[in-house]
């Protein structure tokens, strides 16, 4: 489903993606950690081109794209290939001036063309799935912050991509509104989404990942499944990490 | 204060002048404001837009024309536009002399204000809007510029009003609005203190009406904020 091989990125003088390679099969969760500067956002913008790699070849779905130094993509082209994908983000991100069911419709019917009828339907019973149905009509300001994010995940799924991105999305939420976007993933992982995660949950990453993916430093340490890498790894710095995060 | 005699003479002056000041706010005054703030705004919504664009010939003639508009007086322009043009053979009536010079004045100063609230929206709401797949463009209009309105709508309506009294330039060009008219009866009837507050009510008027029609245009684009 999703193929990275020696992707690059540089912002200025800071080389921040050092050579990344890594693949994600159909219908798994990846959860990747990694502490702070280590590129994990910076890989997850690259894989839905919010952030162009100045090199390297990323496959996802049937799309692959294959940059080097020269290479200048179309707007069309960066559009076709980052509809496959869908994205969750840390600060929710939701359009302020649009009800809850409006943001879910929004994709549907500018990007998709479906009729108002058919995006609304589809948005209702996504905010169904994640528990919202009731709350369709407010707007993003009257709904607590793991709600939004709830509303976030329904709008990254209103346009059918292959793949969700998360980039730390429960970071931004109070302790006890945690569990409630957790539990939503988790569903979805179960159901054969495949999914990328960026996470510090390691609760999480153990229950719901069906791999786990250790950056350190702009590459892929060590990857593998959450038994491999928390409990029988070898790698000195993937067990540093993980001492590091366990104090906490 | 006066003779009685003196306070019915004002009395009828004012009241006797009282409809052809009135006629002229309605005749002149109020169709210039809506003219030019109608099309200052589409101009200024393009101008913003060129700026932002990134497009570098746009960007500069853009940036050209605001620093133009913005850094000479209003007066002067309307000056250059009507006494001075008809020397290079464009003559223009008063009355489109003033929409013209009005029109790029308040769309130099408004595109500032629109192209401000545009980059007020964060780039987080820019980069939701291109993770379900919108381009740069619908971007723009669907998710950054509804916001960047109602940022914006404050400082038009501002500016709205204040073009509503800046109309009252255009007497120097012989448009006879409002206060061009105020100042012809003032000028026959020796009354200027009196004509001159007569004139000024209408304005206030004017731009009271204009006041409340901003305020319920910001409750309407306050969608989703709280209050
Ligand atoms: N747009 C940018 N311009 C310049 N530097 C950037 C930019 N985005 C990220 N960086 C830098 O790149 C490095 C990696 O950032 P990135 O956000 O990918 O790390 P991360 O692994 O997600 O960290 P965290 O866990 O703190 O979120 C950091 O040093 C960061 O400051
Ligand atoms: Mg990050």
């Amino acid at each position: 489903m999703i193929t990275i091989d020696n992707l690059y990125k540089r912002f200025g003088a800071l080389e921040v993606l050092k050579g990344v390679s890594l693949s994600i099969e159909k219908g798994k969760t990846a959860v990747i950690i990694g502490p702070s500067g280590s590129g994990k956002t910076t890989l997850l913008r690259c894989l839905n081109l919010l952030e162009m790699p100045d090199k390297g070849t990323i496959s996802l779905g049937n799309k692959t794209l294959n940059v080097t130094a020269g290479t200048r993509l179309k707007q069309a082209e960066i559009v076709s290939f980052r509809k496959q994908t869908g994205m969750v983000f840390q600060s929710y991100n939701l359009f302020p001036h649009l009800t809850a069911v409006e943001n879910v419709m929004e994709g549907q019917v500018i990007v998709l063309k479906r009729s108002k009828d058919d995006a609304r339907k589809k948005a209702l019973s996504l905010l169904e799935k994640v528990g919202l149905r009731d709350r369709a009509d407010m707007y993003p300001f009257q709904l607590s912050g793991g709600q939004q994010q709830r509303v976030g995940i329904a709008r990254a799924m209103a346009i059918d991509p292959e793949v969700l991105l998360f980039d730390e999305p429960t970071s931004a939420l109070d302790p006890e509104l945690v569990g409630e976007v957790l539990k939503v993933m988790k569903d979805l992982a179960n159901e054969g989404r495949t999914m990328v995660v960026v996470t510090h949950e390691m609760k999480f990453a153990n229950e719901a990942a069906d791999q786990i993916i250790f950056m350190d430093g702009g590459v892929v340490v060590e990857q593998g499944t959450p038994n491999e890498v928390f409990n029988a790894t070898r790698n000195p710095r993937t067990l540093q990490f993980l001492n590091k995060v366990s104090e906490r | 204060m006066f003779g009685e005699e003196r306070t019915e003479r004002i009395i009828g002056i004012l009241s006797e002048s009282f409809f052809p000041i009135l006629m002229a706010g309605l005749q002149y005054t109020i169709p210039l404001t809506l003219i030019t703030f109608t099309l200052g705004l589409i101009l200024a919504f393009f101008t913003a837009a060129a700026r932002i664009s990134g497009f570098m010939p746009l960007v500069l003639l853009t940036r050209f024309y605001v620093w133009i508009f913005r850094g000479t007086p209003l007066l002067v322009q309307l000056f250059i536009i009507f006494y001075g043009l008809p020397s290079v053979g464009v003559t223009l009536s008063p009355f489109a002399a003033a929409v013209i010079v009005f029109t790029l004045n308040k769309g130099a100063y408004s595109s500032e204000i629109i192209r401000a609230a545009i980059l007020s929206i964060s780039k987080g709401q820019w980069e939701a809007a291109y993770s379900i797949g919108m381009t740069k463009s619908q971007a723009l209009k669907r998710i950054v510029l509804p916001q960047a309105v109602r940022v914006s709508l404050p400082p038009l309506g501002n500016s709205f009003i204040s073009l509503v009294k800046d109309t009252s330039l255009a007497a120097t060009i012989t448009v006879t609005e409002l206060f061009q008219k105020g100042q012809q009866i003032a000028a026959v009837t020796y009354e200027p203190l009196w004509l001159y507050i007569e004139v000024a009510f209408f304005y206030l008027i004017f731009s009271t009406v204009l006041s409340y029609f901003q305020a319920r245009l910001e409750i309407r684009y306050g969608r989703g904020i709280a209050k």
